[in-house]
């Protein structure tokens, strides 16, 4: 309200009758409008995700045990807070707690990757469809719908096996960074038609605005009008969703972990760590709840942030 | 990204020839015989159908009439920014120029530079998340290719020239942070940044507080008389156009149906559509709690109009002729004043109209008249 008041005399200020000056109101202070906040869960879920990236980031100078060949015979498949093992080992008496958060690198750039891939193709031909709209927008739905209505572990599991033939075990075995690329570029083309479908259902809408019109008319190139005045404004959905979509993202690598598509054996990932531990899912509950658990509360805090994202990031556009 | 820019590059140069030599005589804006139909399920619909007109530089055009009736498709259809169900018909020529039938990136040369557009609503015409410095300085430096300095200096130079204070800090702003008055000034400042010869003003006000009308009106025309700029104003209400074009067009139906100095056309009437609308602005001479009289009915059907004159359904002067026959575009006393009607307004022929009309108690249409006191009144009076 006060903000409002405030323009309403300025105007007067601006207005023939500049004897009306003098009633101008003073300027609110600055703080009444900026405050929003976005509330504690959403601090949790961010204290959360940093220390997961961090310790992904970070695995290789963090003072752990070796992931692979650290070999604790003393001590296989041990349960939490045994002598030097936190999180307990796996039947191979590999510390737990050191292949989770070496199995976080894997996972995360996994998640991250493929869905900065998708945001990106995915983005750009949303946009394009949805302000093109015509039959630049009928090939290009079409696509995404034909693409949607494959099932995602399918066509992900199809993806990796094409594009990595010696995917299901063989012959020398993939490494662990060629594996993870190729992973990233099945799942992030599973979601490219995610992402381009809520891009472009927004771009849709965005697209018909008067404004953009407007830039039109003032003889801005298709392509400025598109980055320039359409997409900042789709931007916020498409990263709400994005979030949400490393979280479907996460439990994708998982599920392809149980068909031994994820990262190459003795390497870890989240997923593989869950895979791995299939046959002695009551002997070493901690192996497979560990990584779980992890998979839970970042899935978890990725959903929660995205909510955050759309509710904090709402394009305003009226005064109140 | 430089291959793009060397395309802008070539692209400023083919724009800058072509502008370089128009020539400087005749009419800047030539509109001939324009029809803009709509393909739509039900049909055609004919928003604009057949309209032609001049406009001379640095003068100002009005174009009045009610909704529906083809104001704001005749001005898109001039600048080329119709939507793809549209067909456009006829003429236009920009400084000698035809334009009727350029695609969109020809027009995309003349746009900014050359012809600009006011949108109606100034809420909407705004990019939500771009701050009001950027939103100007964006075609600035896109049309004028000038430094990211020299482009902000204009842009607060545009800002103070429209008349808003504290311009350093609007700039940083974004649209929501201001007012509907101020938004319409940001447009006005946007679309005045590169200098066009010709300003289409689409009904600027409609959107606005009755206070902030007049300045914005105002400011328009203090800017068109001061740039030597062309503009064409669009808008519902006689009374915006009444002090502030040379010439007005009343628009019925997608159709011109008097055109004339602005003061001929307030002084000698002669469509009764356009007495018509005089009669429906209130005025201060008037008596307290006098009816107004309103236009009885709406604008036909687009799709499938009246044979005859369109406006007879709705004219307390209709005859039989009216319904058989459209009038064509007659010219009146006063040079440049044309009208289309049988029995026009202030005429012996109109004035027998209406007393035949009178005498029978409704018109050869149907719709009753009749007289109370001094005024007519038209349609079924609860």
């Amino acid at each position: 309200m006060l903000e409002s008041d405030n323009t309403t005399n300025i105007e007067t200020v601006a207005g023939p009758a500049g004897g009306f000056a003098a009633i101008a109101v003073e300027e609110p202070p600055e703080e009444v409008f900026q405050k929003r906040r976005i509330g504690i869960m959403a601090w949790f879920a961010i204290a959360w995700l940093t220390i997961v990236l961090l310790a992904a980031v970070l695995a290789p100078v963090l003072p752990l045990k070796d992931p692979i060949g650290g070999f604790d015979y003393e001590h296989t498949k041990a349960g939490m807070f045994t002598a030097g093992h936190i999180f307990g080992t796996d039947d191979t008496g590999n510390d737990v707690l050191s292949r989770v958060v070496w199995g976080a690198q894997a996972s995360m750039l996994i998640a991250i990757g493929s869905i900065l891939f998708g945001l990106i193709i995915g983005g750009f031909l949303g946009l394009v469809a949805g302000y093109r709209g015509g039959k630049t927008d009928t090939v290009l739905s079409s696509f995404f719908n034909i693409f949607l209505a494959f099932p995602q572990l399918v066509l992900a599991l199809t993806l990796v096996a094409v594009l990595a033939p010696s995917a299901s075990g063989g012959g020398g075995g993939p490494t662990w960074g060629r594996r993870i690329f190729v992973v990233i570029l099945a799942v992030g083309i599973v979601s490219v038609p995610i992402l381009a479908r809520i891009t472009r259902a927004n771009a849709l809408a965005w697209s018909q605005r008067e404004f953009v019109m407007a830039a039109r008319a003032q003889g801005a190139s298709s392509m400025r009008v598109m980055f320039r005045e359409v997409l900042p404004n789709v931007l916020p959905a498409m990263l709400s969703i994005a979030l949400l979509g490393v979280a479907v993202v996460i439990t994708l690598e998982g599920a392809l972990a149980l068909f031994g598509l994820s990262v190459p054996a003795p390497n870890p990932s989240w997923g593989n760590m869950i895979y791995s531990q299939l046959s002695a899912l009551d002997e070493a509950p901690t192996v497979w709840m560990v990584p779980s658990a992890l998979i839970f509360l970042s899935v978890l805090s990725f959903n929660y942030l995205g909510d955050v994202v759309r509710a904090r990031f709402d394009v305003r556009e009226g005064a109140l | 990204m430089s291959r793009s820019r060397l395309k802008l590059g070539r692209h400023r140069d083919r724009r800058a020839d072509r502008f370089a030599d128009a020539p400087l005589d005749g009419p800047l804006l030539d509109v001939d015989e324009v029809q803009t139909h709509f393909k739509s399920e039900r049909g055609l619909v004919r928003a604009v159908d057949g309209v032609s007109f001049a406009l001379e530089r640095g003068k100002t055009i009005g174009i009045v009439g009610e909704s529906g009736c083809g104001k704001s498709v005749l001005s898109r259809s001039i600048m080329g920014l119709l939507p793809s169900n549209a067909v456009r018909h006829g003429s236009i020529t920009f400084e000698g120029r035809e334009i009727g039938k350029a695609a969109g990136n020809v027009m995309k040369q003349y746009w900014g530079t050359q012809m600009a557009m006011v949108f109606q609503d100034p809420m909407t015409s705004l990019n939500p998340v771009m701050r009001i410095g950027q939103q100007i300085m964006e075609s600035l430096r896109f049309h004028l290719d000038v430094s990211k300095d020299y482009a902000e200096e204009t842009a607060l130079a545009l800002l103070r020239s429209v008349g808003i204070p504290e311009a350093e800090r609007r700039m940083r702003e974004y649209p929501h942070q201001l007012s509907g008055g101020m938004r319409q000034r940001v447009m006005i400042a946007i679309a005045l940044a590169c200098g066009p010869k010709l300003l289409f003003a689409d009904e600027p006000t409609t959107a606005l507080d009755v206070t902030v009308q007049a300045q914005i009106l105002d400011l328009l025309q203090a800017q068109q008389r001061e740039r030597f700029m062309a503009m064409v104003l669009v808008t519902h209400d006689l009374g915006v156009v009444a002090g502030r074009t040379d010439d007005i067009a009343v628009m019925y139906a997608g159709r011109i149906v008097e055109k004339a100095p602005t003061r001929a056309l307030f002084t000698q009437t002669r469509h009764p559509y356009t007495e018509a609308l005089l009669k429906s602005i209130p005025k201060l001479a008037q008596k307290s709690h006098t009816r107004l009289e309103a236009i009885t009915g709406r604008p036909p059907d687009l799709v499938r109009p009246p044979a005859g004159c369109k406006f007879a359904p709705r004219c307390p002067y209709a005859q039989e002729k009216c319904v058989q026959e459209e009038p064509r575009l007659a010219d009146a006393e006063v040079p440049g004043h044309a009208f289309r009607c049988h029995f026009p307004v202030g005429t012996e022929a109109g004035r027998d109209a209406l007393a035949r009309n009178l005498a029978a108690g409704e018109t050869a249409t149907g719709l009753p008249v009749r007289k109370q006191g001094d005024a007519l009144t038209t349609g079924i009076v609860v």
